[in-house]
């Protein structure tokens, strides 16, 4: 934590980048990832007039009022923020897209959109606080419970569970994380590689339910993940102001650069992994899935695709500072295109 | 009879041409009609076809008429029979004394053989047999024989005709050759072999001075491109898809960084109509002009965004290009059967601006001036056509270039925030109740806000306080006045010896010139006022007062628009009489005087006997 007085590059202090007090349940892990984005921003430098917060309906998506004041923020209608963001992303691409979405937001009504918007590419971060339960319907399960999972009533959840890491990989998704909200060690730095992304940036982040998922029989409750978290490497994160230092045994790490010169550093752990393959990538989801364990860190990565904004070879202006005469053809352009219908 | 075979019938006839969905029969009818149009004979088009893309029948409907009714007339003169499947139908569907070309190769039941119609057999598949040695190419070929046909028939002005093909196939010297060659087969089997037994006849005139021939679709597309828009996302649907895909194509060609070659634009076709209305908010939102356009079954999964767009106060740019509903309806048939829908989509309380183009001009001019009136009033705004006029060639004076500057209405940026030292993003300050805002990427620390489809305050926070919940929508309230005086003004035609009012909007306005013409023959002279907007201004109300009855006429089973005014001047309802037309084929003037003559005989009746 940043002591009193302390400032980053940007001269803003942590309070800067802070919004208003929480109305979640005590001991939310939405609260958490709340805190690890503050701590991200803050240490990274963030410039908060550039971002924009996006959101659907549901406890994750009331977050965004709780961080960034200085940025606007769009609460948008139930599992369409994908389609609000693509639209604002298009509109100005200077603006750095920071969407907080829910399992039920992403994988139930907005498993569309969710999958579209990956087929797009479209430049953003997009973080799941992925609890498994409706919260604010007072405790459904969600899509992304995992199958044998209880309920606080007592049933149990006899469906097959959507891994949206799994399902945005497959889809062509260039940058996928896991992480347990309560692991600011590995999320920080997640969240800051995912601004240096130019894609979209997919952190499905455990974030266990105090009030209707943290029982025993739940597969996502404190106790349950924090049993089950199985870390894939330690992650450090390089900004691209410092300069990398190869310090470590020929192996034993993996520096992954992204375009804007900043590096993601993978510490091995017990064994090999290679985030940049895709099978690699499934196969070792499926294989998590099959023990029951909660595999977390950077899962999937793909520096080379290009984004939405630069698929559709629009301009560098942003669209909503071009002039109005670019935007209205001359009166000559007109009289040209109705002599051609005569 | 034998008098109206002898009688010359000029410049006025309704030709109709039956062929198979996927023919080719678009290029031969587009060059008849541009014929037409060339010799300076005010002339209408229109495809009747089918959700299909191969073997359905098609009818292609062309109507030229000297004194300027173009609109749909239901009674045929001129059958050009092509298709075997249909032709025992159509061929009753000729006014007697009218004229019929068919294949000679077909057998005609006795039973439709009519003797009181000139009929032309054209032997259009040996001919193409023997003159055309691509198998493939002889069905589309075979189109250009009826061409030539009718233009031998009817005497249409051989160097116009030839520029017409040559315009429908660009620079193709080889295709507009293999073509022409056809046209002159079937000129040259006329001249050899039928002798001229019908009275109907083409001449040069000069009514169409500086018009132009276009859809409608087309026009609202150049509409968007000249409005500014730069955002386009869209769900292809029929009959709207050719309008964003017009405006693609406009976009390439006029909205080009001629440096770099890159867009001054974004396209996106969205996975539905849901996501294609939620990236024009976004971007709007964001401060860029953003359009989409849809049909009915479109406009149903746009409700959320509608709703949210109202209520967070969002700028956005609809279409709707009207087809049959409910559900999928008749997706290849016109109607007018979104308006109620329109107007307060979404749930809880709404009511949204809505336009009513009644031409192309009106396509052109009302899509431009829609993204003006969304950005002034931070609100969707719908413009409503429909597939006879988005989809159909019609006449237009060319297109006046916009009279005004973008409008990009209330937009705060850091500097103007520093000078007021405030923002809140919902008060109400100018008195107008349209807020100021700021758009996401505003340097300055007051700029931020939050934006939500949930309760919120003159702050733009949270809040569900009934007092604030109240406010808030007796504010947006007063916005749709507001609207009221910067929406089209409706369009008065008097009579000063008027009996009664006449109100329709959009595409039913095309026949009205013939219907109030129909109804003066018969003793009822009409006032007509044609509403262009939604809400609606002064001079609606002002115009139902004028009169005891007032006939609202329509393309719907409900009557939505007599509704909509019933619903608004509640005082005036009893005034107001209903002429509906839905059978999904645009509305002809003959019906439309029809039930207005009966409907005002039963009135009269009424008041002799009441």
């Amino acid at each position: 934590m940043a002591e009193v007085g302390t400032v980053n590059r940007l001269g803003f202090n942590r309070q800067e980048y802070t919004g208003s007090p929480s109305t979640l349940c005590n001991g939310c892990g939405h609260d958490s990832i709340t805190n690890h984005i503050i701590t991200a921003l803050y240490e990274i430098g963030a410039d908060p007039y550039t971002f924009a917060k996006m959101s659907g309906i549901g406890c994750s998506s009331k977050t965004p009022a709780y961080f960034l004041s200085k940025s606007h923020g769009f609460n948008a209608v139930h599992g369409r923020m994908p389609s609000v963001s693509t639209g604002a992303k298009l509109a100005n691409h200077e603006l750095t897209m920071l969407a907080v979405s829910g399992d039920g937001d992403t994988a139930s009504i907005g498993i569309g959109q969710f999958c579209h918007l990956i087929r797009r590419n479209v430049r953003m971060i997009y973080v799941i606080e992925n609890n498994g339960v409706y919260g604010l319907t007072k405790g459904q399960f969600s899509a992304t419970a995992d199958t044998g999972s209880k309920q606080k009533d007592g049933t149990i959840n006899e469906l097959e569970t959507i891994d949206c890491c799994e399902l945005a990989i497959t889809l062509g998704c260039t940058f996928v994380a896991r992480s347990f909200s309560g692991d600011k060690k590995q999320m920080v730095p997640l969240l800051k590689a995912a601004m240096s992304h130019d894609g979209t940036a997919l952190l499905d982040v455990i974030s266990p339910c105090v009030t209707f998922n943290d029982h025993e029989g739940s597969s996502k409750s404190y106790a349950h993940v924090r049993e089950t978290d199985t870390p894939l490497h330690e992650i450090g994160y390089v900004p691209s102001y410092e300069e990398t230092v190869a310090d470590y045994a020929e192996g034993s790490e993996t520096d992954i650069r992204f375009p804007d010169g900043s590096t993601i550093r993978l510490k091995k752990l017990d064994h090999d992994y290679n985030p940049k393959n895709k099978v690699e990538a499934v196969a070792m989801l499926e294989e998590s899935r099959k023990k029951g364990i909660l595999t977390t860190g950077l899962i999937f990565v793909d520096t080379a695709r290009k984004d939405f904004n630069a698929t559709l070879h629009m301009v560098d202006t942003p669209l909503i500072r071009l002039s109005d005469a670019e935007l209205r053809p001359s009166r000559e352009t007109l009289s040209r295109i109705v002599e051609s219908y005569r | 009879m034998i008098e109206a075979v002898r009688r010359t019938v000029v410049n006025d006839m309704t030709i109709q041409v039956a062929t198979v969905n996927g023919s080719g029969s678009q290029s031969a009818n587009n060059i008849l009609l541009k014929s037409f149009f060339r010799m300076g004979i005010p002339v209408g088009g229109k495809n009747l076809f089918p959700s299909n893309i191969q073997g359905l029948p098609t009818w292609y409907t062309i109507r030229v008429n000297h004194r300027g009714y173009v609109g749909r007339k239901a009674q045929l003169d001129f059958l050009v029979a092509m298709n075997p499947n249909t032709a025992k139908e159509d061929y009753h569907q000729v006014v007697p004394g009218g004229v019929i070309i068919c294949d000679s190769e077909w057998t005609i039941d006795p039973a439709d053989r009519r003797d009181d119609v000139a009929w032309y057999p054209v032997p259009f598949a040996q001919l193409c047999k023997d003159n055309v040695e691509n198998a493939k190419l002889r069905r589309l070929l075979t189109n250009m024989i009826y061409v030539g046909v009718v233009a031998e028939l009817l005497g249409i002005d051989n160097e116009i005709l030839d520029a017409a093909l040559r315009d429908q196939f660009a620079s193709k010297a080889k295709v507009v050759e293999s073509n022409r060659k056809m046209i002159e087969l079937g000129k040259d089997f006329v001249r050899k072999n039928l002798a001229k037994k019908d009275p109907f006849r083409v001449e040069k005139m000069n009514a169409n001075g500086n018009k132009i021939l276009i859809d409608g679709n087309s026009a609202s597309a150049l509409g968007c491109v000249f409005g500014g828009c730069t955002v386009v996302a869209w769900y292809p649907i029929t009959p709207s898809s050719s309008l964003p895909e017009s405006v693609i194509d406009f976009l390439n060609q006029h909205r080009k960084d001629e440096a770099t070659g890159k867009n001054r634009f974004a396209v996106v076709q969205a996975e539905d109509e849901i996501a294609a209305l939620g990236m024009v908010i976004g971007a709007g939102w964001a401060g860029a002009r953003a359009m989409t356009s849809t049909s009915g079954p479109g406009i149903s999964l746009m409700s959320e965004f509608v709703g949210l767009g109202y209520f967070a106060e969002i700028p956005a740019v609809i279409f709707d290009v009207q087809r049959v509903g409910p559900s999928t309806g008749l997706p290849t048939r016109t109607a007018q059967g979104d308006v109620l829908k329109v107007v307060t989509l979404s749930h809880g309380d709404t009511k949204h601006v809505a336009l009513f183009p009644g031409s192309v001009q009106e396509c052109f001019e009302m899509g431009w001036r829609a993204f003006d009136l969304a950005d002034r009033l931070q609100t969707p705004v719908f413009v409503l056509t429909d597939l006879d006029l988005g989809m159909n060639n019609w006449m237009a004076d060319p297109f006046e270039y916009p009279d005004k500057p973008l409008d990009r209405g209330k937009v705060l940026d850091a500097d103007a925030i520093k000078r007021l030292g405030k923002f809140e993003r919902y008060r109400d300050v100018d008195g107008d109740a349209v807020g100021w805002r700021t758009l996401p990427g505003t340097r300055h620390p007051a700029a931020a806000y939050f934006t939500r489809g949930s309760g919120h305050n003159e702050k733009a926070l949270y809040t569900e306080r009934g007092d604030d919940y109240v406010h808030l929508m007796d504010r947006l309230a007063r916005k749709h006045q507001t609207a009221a005086q910067l929406v089209p003004a409706p369009v008065e035609s008097s009579d000063s010896g008027a009996q009664i009012g006449v109100i329709a909007y959009g595409s039913t306005d095309s026949p009205m010139a013939e219907c109030r013409d129909q109804l003066r023959e018969k003793g009822i002279r009409s006032s007509y006022l044609r509403i262009r907007a939604f809400p609606f201004t002064r001079a609606v109300r002002a115009f139902i007062e004028k009169f005891e009855r007032i006939y609202v006429i329509e393309q719907n089973r409900d009557g939505q628009m007599l509704a909509l005014l019933r619903i608004e001047y509640p005082e005036l309802a009893t005034r107001l009489r209903s002429v509906r037309h839905y059978d999904g084929l645009p509305i002809d003037a003959r019906f439309m005087s029809d039930h207005v003559i009966e409907q005002e005989h039963s009135s009269k009746k009424e008041l002799i006997h009441g």
